[in-house]
């Protein structure tokens, strides 16, 4: 079996799938991949099921195998490089036995994957790979650990997929939820009106939001029933700040919640980074209805749609050995990513 | 989806939707992913591409139209748990304050406590960690207002006419009157991972600090057995 292993690791990497499903009335929440569209971008790039990948949050992360590895770039953009070349994020690559792979990240967005040709592999726990913090499902990885890459039965390498920006915040459709109604109009309005800064203070488990202005109490704050809480949820603590909640929040809840992000802007919630800005749209479920594709109806769109990887000059940090014309080289190092 | 009984914690409530859950469930409904109960609502998480919201809506109130709900008969497959705690020394050390705020002396809350079964009402907070009540109307004491910084995995805490058996090791408001070897949550363990769901009764049964001593996790000498 294939090994990778860890030579660096950022803060905060773990391993994770698609999450768990069929344990909310036992009190553990789905988890898995805070960018589920990341693992079906990677999924559509390598080929085959949707594999068990490495979640990172920012940081320097450094990764050898000991035979070759298919290794598909997604979610929030870092600086790859492997070889002495840049890779292209948003592609699956080809990396040597013994070329070691390294990660930057650069701010934008907040989780990236680095998922294999073969998957992640080991024993699943409550049917899934993922590690879930909050519940004590596993750990944070830690430098000198090593992975083991599953059987690796696709071929596919430079292939890309074009990716929209959902790694700078903006504009998310809110959901009515139950306790929608607890908020006066007032209230809502002045919600939807309300620019946020994603804070650094984040975890799987919920990303608290900061703004200008007085908090967002509702009239019975501290006496409604402890209640099922999902993924999405913006939820009000005991102060009246704002909360979203991640893939890990626990499954029940006693805070007030004033909506719920429409599950095809998920995504874009959870990879703004901190020191970014998110607002609310109230919307209908109407038109989430609209524009909602279950998840395998997105992998099926993103396979149509996945492309060959032709070589951009810019990322060809070897562009001055080439002679582009004659007696000129074009060597443009301020666009180079570094080697 | 969200079908709510009662806006406070009423027994009535709680059973309605235990009861209304397993209904749900017994439909078999394509485009349901998963369902649950708290402790006045079921649940139900769906797919809206294969299961329209409106649709799912109308199932439900023609559903609730066909179930008694004003005094069902549980869920057949629920369980009865017989655990273990021990409700002496540092195992309980809050135990006086907790009877005090009852108005019993020590012996008369650990009898009150082992009396009957408790209803698992929901699970939450923590993965396996059950709600217990309802305890007899003088057991409505409040949550401190400073949290114990840390109790232990197994601890045994009280508030508002509720026990919980902690998962994990946590701060929390309730006061600890016992501990148990018994855990919750057993993430390696494939075949049972979390023992206790939602309806299940359970009873603890009083040892003493040799007994603990001798019993092992992580069944903790617990036993179990299916009620009719």
């Amino acid at each position: 079996m294939t090994r990778v292993t860890l030579d660096a690791v950022g803060p905060g990497a773990t391993v994770q799938d698609m999450g768990r499903r069929g344990f909310v009335a036992q009190g553990l929440s789905r988890g898995g991949a805070a960018d589920r569209l990341a693992l079906l971008e990677a999924a559509a790039l390598v080929g085959g099921e949707i594999g068990a990948a490495l979640e990172l949050a920012g940081g320097r992360t450094r990764l050898t195998g000991d035979a070759p590895l298919r290794v598909a770039l997604t979610g929030a953009p870092m600086r790859a490089q492997s070889g002495g070349r840049a890779l292209t994020w948003n592609a699956v690559h080809w990396i040597e036995a013994g070329d070691t792979l390294t990660l930057d990240g650069h701010g934008h967005g907040v989780w990236s994957y680095v998922s294999f040709g073969g998957g992640i592999a080991g024993a699943p726990r409550l049917g899934s790979l993922s590690a879930h913090l909050t519940a004590g499902i596993g750990a944070m990885l830690a430098p000198g650990e090593t992975l083991e890459i599953g059987a690796d039965r696709g071929d596919a390498v430079n292939r890309v997929l074009d990716v929209a920006d959902r790694f700078s915040g903006g504009e998310l459709s809110l959901l009515p939820s139950a306790h929608t109604a607890l908020f006066d109009a007032e209230t809502r309005a002045r919600f939807a009106a309300t620019v946020f800064t994603r804070s650094p203070r984040s975890s799987r488990q919920g990303t608290r939001l900061d703004h200008d202005g007085p908090v967002f109490a509702t009239a019975g704050q501290l006496s409604l029933i402890s209640e099922i809480v999902t993924p999405g949820d913006i939820q009000m603590a005991g102060d009246g700040t704002p909360y979203l909640l991640g893939p890990e929040c626990q499954t029940t809840g006693g805070y007030p919640r004033i909506g719920a992000i429409a599950p095809m802007d998920l995504p874009r919630a959870l990879q703004c980074p901190p020191g970014a800005t998110l607002r609310f749209r109230f919307d209908g479920i109407d038109a989430a209805l609209a524009r909602h594709k279950d998840e395998a109806a997105q992998l099926a769109d993103l396979r149509r749609r996945v492309r060959p990887l032709v070589r951009d000059p810019r990322d060809m940090d070897d562009l001055g050995s080439y002679q582009l014309i004659s007696g000129v080289t074009a060597g443009r190092p301020d666009q180079e990513e570094p080697a | 989806m969200l079908v709510t009984f009662a806006d406070r914690l009423d027994d009535a409530a709680n059973r309605a939707a235990l009861t209304f859950r397993a209904a749900i469930d017994a439909q078999g409904w394509e485009g349901v992913e998963e369902t649950a109960s708290s402790l006045a609502s079921a649940y139900v998480a769906f797919d809206p591409v294969a299961l329209a919201p409106d649709m799912l809506a109308e199932r439900l109130r023609e559903l609730l139209g066909q179930v008694d709900l004003v005094d069902p008969p549980l869920p057949a497959g629920r369980r009865l748990w017989t655990v273990p705690v021990c409700f002496e020394g540092e195992h309980a050390p809050q135990l006086d304050d907790a009877a005090a705020a009852a108005g019993l002396s020590r012996r008369r809350a650990i009898d009150e406590l082992c009396a009957r079964p408790l209803r698992a009402l929901a699970l939450g907070f923590a993965p396996g960690q059950a709600y217990l009540g309802q305890l007899p109307e003088h057991w409505n004491i409040p949550r401190q207002s400073d949290l114990t910084p840390r109790v232990p995995q197994g601890a045994v805490v009280v508030a508002v006419r509720q026990a919980i058996i902690f998962a994990t090791s946590a701060p929390t408001g309730w006061r600890q009157v016992g501990h148990t070897r018994f855990a919750p949550f057993r993430p390696d363990d494939p075949a049972a991972p979390i023992p206790f769901t939602p309806g299940d009764e359970i009873r603890f049964a009083p040892v003493s600090v040799d007994e603990y001593d001798r019993l092992a996790g992580p069944d903790g000498g617990a036993t179990c057995e299916v009620l009719e």
